[in-house]
């Protein structure tokens, strides 16, 4: 078709006008299933690394500039774990998301990769399950202050610590780790906070009661 | 049929025209992925290309590339999102391969050199030919070099991981499978 400004122009205005109405449509149509499958993400997760909960709150903080966001989960009214949604930018393909639950007693219960950029088949291993990930396994339904920490910071045998790295992944396992500290420090600084509000009701009841458990 | 084989094996996007080689290089680190960025191109080439060939007649020449790409950046942005709210894993491995689909050159390619020219029922016919044929190949060199990098097909694990060379998952592989493949094409397959 032989081109002039007139025809140029309303061609051009038609094809993006009825473009960004389809595009507006399906964005409609499709923004409650992204909502739901990303909730649903984040709730599998939080499934994997606690212990059987009815209800969470969650919590973000800011640590080394990067958000991190704390899970407080009960059941019953009673705490049972803290999920914390950890992140590092020292992963080999950049950002390492992870989501690390803490039994109330800082034991990790468990750990869940949300999001890596590793290399197949070297760093991506990190996501495995615990028989095949020794990173995993060196961590798993222990207590951070009973291993051999760095500088008081969980290490790879490499560095001094006491966790076996993937092998030929150095890094990654760097990463991790740094991850999993991060996590631990939030998880320190929610509940330590939440025992001194605690010591400082004392005088409550309930407070005297627990004291009598004992 | 014949524009459906043509496109698989004669106009071979992969092995034989060479055209989009940033994602078939990039995504085909497993099969799973390779075969999801096919079916994600594939998608969108059969809706373009009968797209394009609808309007063909309306589109004053000297604006037909901004209409094509306007077109096309639609019909990928509705895929990403669907995909997003359907097949949120698929989507976070392929990643920013997904809105890389508009600046594909095969389907570009396909609306100047097909869809502009034929039938709306051949443009989609030629869509899904040249489309099969680039998601056959992103499997095909996705499966190799899963087999020979991390010693597992579609995630199944072969159980001889730990003797495979990794270099093929990792970007040299890529050439390594990509060259020999296209070697073997036209040698074999290709007459």
């Amino acid at each position: 078709m032989k081109s002039t400004l007139f025809n140029m122009v309303a061609v051009l205005s038609g094809i993006t006008l009825i473009a960004s109405a389809s595009v507006g449509l399906v964005n409609m149509v499709t923004e409650e299933p992204i909502r739901l499958a990303e909730e649903n993400a984040k709730k599998a997760a939080l499934e994997q690394v606690l212990p059987e909960f009815e209800a969470t709150t969650d919590l973000t903080l800011e640590l080394d500039n990067m958000p991190i966001v704390v899970y407080n989960a009960s059941k019953g009214g009673q705490t049972v774990g803290y999920a914390v949604e950890s992140m590092t930018k020292s992963g080999f393909g950049g950002e390492v998301k992870l989501m690390v639950g803490f039994l109330p007693d800082g034991t990790i219960n468990n750990i869940s990769v949300l999001k890596q950029a590793e290399t197949p088949g070297l760093g991506t291993n990190m996501a495995n399950e615990e028989a095949k990930n020794p990173l995993l396994k060196s961590v798993k339904n222990q207590n951070p202050e009973s291993k051999k920490l760095v500088d008081g910071k969980l290490a790879v045998t490499k560095d001094g610590g006491d966790v076996d790295a993937l092998t030929a992944a150095t890094i990654s396992s760097r990463a991790y780790l740094d991850a999993v500290n991060r996590a631990w420090a939030a998880f320190k600084s929610v509940q330590g906070g939440q025992q001194q509000s605690v010591e400082a009701q004392t005088e409550e009841p309930a407070a005297q009661e627990g004291e009598k458990n004992e | 049929m014949k524009l459906i084989f043509d496109g698989i094996i004669k106009n071979n996007p992969t092995f034989v025209l060479v055209l989009g080689m940033c994602p078939t290089l990039g995504t085909t680190s497993s099969a799973i992925n390779g075969m999801g960025m096919g079916v994600a191109t594939m998608s969108v080439l059969i809706m373009s290309n009968l797209a394009i060939s609808l309007i063909k007649n309306i589109i004053p020449d000297k604006v037909r590339i901004p209409a094509f790409i306007v077109v096309i950046a639609s019909f990928v942005t509705v895929i990403q999102m669907l995909m997003q709210a359907f097949a949120p894993a698929l989507y976070g491995a392929l990643g920013v391969f997904i809105p890389l689909i508009v600046v594909n050159c095969i389907i570009l390619g396909r609306a100047e050199a097909f869809a502009s020219k034929n039938t709306p029922f051949d443009s989609m016919l030629d869509g899904l030919g040249i489309g099969l044929g680039f998601t056959l190949s992103l499997t095909v060199i996705g499966s190799i070099r899963e087999i020979l990098g991390s010693g597992a097909i579609f995630g199944l694990d072969l159980g001889i991981g730990g003797y495979m060379p990794l270099i093929f998952v990792l970007a040299p592989g890529a050439f390594f499978v990509l060259g020999y493949l296209m070697v073997l094409f036209n040698k074999f397959v290709k007459k």
